[in-house]
């Protein structure tokens, strides 16, 4: 709506001058607003933001009698939240390493050794706490590893961590003896069920993680040092950041993310098993991808990454909803990481030409 | 200072978790539940024992639960006879790691072999390897191309399991007055030829009744798999008459998203035969009515029958000397009334 709005407003402007700070207090023109820090989420993530519009544009015109039904479209959207929920939790862990110049392609075998460790029988009979702290513990304690092997060890990230994909679920196969392990702990089961005031639990909890780690991103020393470790490693060790050990703690929070993530996947499956969480590093790191973090590091946003992640979501409501085959949606789902990315850089780099430079 | 008692607390809870953790370490025993012919020498002389036969056993490593009972039931099996020794190799992730495991399988000349391979196609030369080594091969399920690299061949229909749960929705449907009805289907992973078989026979037999699929969403074999198609499939489908799930592990997740969806509209019927969806049919208080067989007790019978090669016998039932060249099984449709029959039946 807001990008609606702000783009309608893009052919008025007058040739740029030198915007003026707008005082406080004193209401500021859209225009204005767009040019200035509070709206710089939005202008980077302009692509997505039209992309998410076009796709419900396109469910609505495709599916008019579903649409037409306000409480079908309130129930479709915490759906497509909902089926966020867990990916979106892990990309936000995905963010942070890939910002901080490494890579994570454990993070599905993660999921998989955390939720089949926490719902063997014996995890079970500790309750809930129990259970919910064993996912948590078994994915930072993952994420340790993997971090000490690629800082201590000198491993590249790409090797250690796909490494950790495989035995992880050699692990998982092992606990779960190959077995899918049904949750009998309904507090578990039902976190997936839970509404309050109307909306999923999960999609409480994908917002807390989000903010969480917007803030951590964006307003803390930790955030300050990931971007300087991903964007040159040298120089932040010589401005006196211990990048060894920081890179540690990059890959112990995105395990701790995968731990949620597999509390979310239990909940919502009533069980795990070793395969679970198939393939969810390939979504992680597109989503992160296309909402605009570097793949070299030292660049990318949180608030970027969850577009990315809700174009994915949206996208597999959009072919369900009008039962076209898988095939045709990962050949879609290709296209459109592709056209994202193009139509971001575009519309950023003509954008910010538009509105006179604001930003070298 | 502030930070040294913090290092505490984080440090206390550490301690109080390990507990936790260290007792997962050492739990699972999971509950073998095998499905094995026991015998009786009064009624069958087969179950004599006779000359002893060692079997050669290699089946793909999975993390499902239908492959983990194959396993477990030829081991279970195997035990079950005095004069069987069963010689078992794991066959890895892959066709190529099965190919190795066989051929020094092999080598170790055992009276015949049994193997689920990865890839019909793909080990094709190694059943014909196996064959021309003088040891007859017994094919698990997933055919070789070639007749002559196996002497027998066990598996499951595909094609008519789909035809059973097609059939089972039309009648149910069609006993009760519905003329359009809305049918959704939850199919495993769509690229496996298995995957393929089934749905044609689900659309053939729903073709016969005149119903078709109104929405078909594939998951992947895997609980949470299942649970995000299916949230799909409601999303998409505001009313339901009937949902085929094609897998009852995979259906574990199905049930979950009908559960928080809280959804009353539909029956659904299930595929393979789960213990576990076996115990929901009996207890009839969920959506699930039926679930259609595919069982794993054909690597039970696989052994069996593989002792009989071994010793040269046939089926005592039959005419014939030796056993038959290849054997189909049925797909049976599990209902609330014969549930009881198939509960031991259930992985």
């Amino acid at each position: 709506m807001t990008d609606q709005t702000t783009k309608a407003s893009l052919p008025a402007q007058s040739p740029p001058v030198e915007p003026p700070p707008a005082p406080a207090g004193q209401r500021q023109s859209p225009a204005n607003w767009f040019k200035g820090d509070g709206a710089e989420p939005l202008r980077r993530n302009l692509g997505l933001i039209g992309v998410l519009v076009i796709l419900v544009i396109i469910g609505a015109a495709t599916r008019p009698e579903l649409y037409g039904d306000a409480t079908w479209v309130k129930n479709n959207t915490f759906t497509i939240l909902q089926q966020a929920s867990a990916i979106g939790v892990v990309t936000v862990g995905m963010t942070f390493v890939i910002i901080g110049g490494g890579i994570d392609l454990s993070v599905g075998a993660i999921i998989a050794v955390a939720g089949v460790w926490s719902t063997t029988l014996a995890t079970q009979s500790y309750g809930t706490m129990g259970m919910i702290f064993t996912a948590l513990v078994v994915g930072v304690a993952v994420g340790l590893i993997n971090g000490v092997l690629i800082s201590y060890g000198r491993l590249v990230p790409f090797i250690a961590t796909l490494a950790m994909m495989v035995a992880a679920r050699g692990v998982a196969a092992q606990i779960s003896g190959k077995q899918t392990q049904v949750s009998a702990n309904t507090t578990i089961n039902d976190i997936a069920s839970t509404r309050f005031l109307g909306i999923p639990l999960l999609v409480y909890i994908l917002a807390l993680v989000v903010a969480a780690g917007w803030v951590l991103l964006n307003r803390t020393t930790f955030g300050r040092r990931t971007v300087a470790v991903g964007g040159n490693p040298e120089a932040a060790r010589l401005a006196g950041i211990n990048v060894k050990f920081h890179t540690v703690l990059l890959y112990a929070l995105s395990g701790l993310c995968c731990g949620i993530a597999a509390v979310m996947l239990t909940s919502q499956a009533t069980s795990a098993q070793a395969a679970m969480a198939n393939l969810y590093e390939l979504d992680a790191i597109a989503a992160a991808i296309i909402g605009g973090t570097l793949l070299s590091g030292g660049r990318g946003t949180i608030i970027g990454a969850l577009f990315g992640v809700l174009v994915f979501s949206t996208i597999t409501n959009l072919f369900a909803i009008n039962n076209l085959s898988t095939e045709a949606q990962n050949m879609v789902k290709g296209a459109i990481i592709v056209a994202a990315v193009l139509v971001q850089q575009f519309r950023y780099k003509s954008l910010t030409q538009l509105l006179g430079r604001t930003k070298s | 200072m502030s930070n040294l008692s913090r290092r505490r607390i984080l440090f206390g809870g550490a301690a109080v978790g390990a507990g936790a953790l260290l007792t997962a370490c050492t739990s699972n025993t999971p509950q073998e539940n095998t499905q094995v012919n026991t015998g009786n020498e009064d009624s069958n002389p087969n179950a004599a024992p006779g000359t002893k036969v060692v079997i050669g056993f290699s089946a793909p490593a999975a993390d499902h639960g239908w492959i983990a009972a194959i396993t477990n039931n030829a081991k279970a099996q195997a035990q079950a006879y005095k004069d069987v020794e069963l010689r078992a190799v794991e066959a890895g992730a892959d066709a190529a790691t099965q190919r190795a495991a066989l051929a020094t399988l092999i080598a170790q000349k055992p009276n015949v072999l049994v193997m689920l391979p990865h890839d019909g196609k793909e080990l094709n030369a190694s059943g014909l390897e196996a064959m021309k080594a003088g040891i007859p091969v017994v094919n698990l399920d997933r055919a070789f191309p070639d007749r002559a690299a196996y002497r027998l061949q066990i598996k499951g229909d595909n094609f008519g399991m789909g035809i059973a749960a097609g059939t089972y929705i039309g009648q149910q449907l069609k006993a009760k007055g519905i003329t359009n009805p809305i049918i959704g289907e939850i199919p495993g992973i769509d690229s496996l030829e298995l995957t393929q078989e089934r749905s044609k026979g689900f659309v053939e037999a729903l073709a016969s009744f005149g119903f078709k699929v109104a929405n078909r969403r594939p998951a992947d074999f895997t609980a949470d798999g299942g649970q995000r198609a299916a949230t799909d499939l409601l999303q998409a489908l505001p009313k339901i008459d009937a949902i085929w799930n094609h897998d009852d592990d995979q259906g574990i997740g199905v049930l979950a998203a009908i559960n928080q969806a809280a959804r009353k509209d539909f029956f659904m019927v299930g595929g393979a035969g789960s213990k576990a969806a076996i115990d929901a049919i009996t207890a009839d208080n969920g959506p699930l009515k039926a679930t259609v067989t595919y069982s794993p007790s054909m690597a039970s019978s696989a052994i069996s029958l593989a002792r009989l090669i071994g010793q040269n016998k046939g089926m005592s039932d039959l005419v014939e000397l030796q056993v038959p060249k290849e054997i189909t099984l049925a797909s049976e449709t599990i209902t609330k009334e014969n549930a009881a029959q198939y509960a031991k039946l259930g992985f």
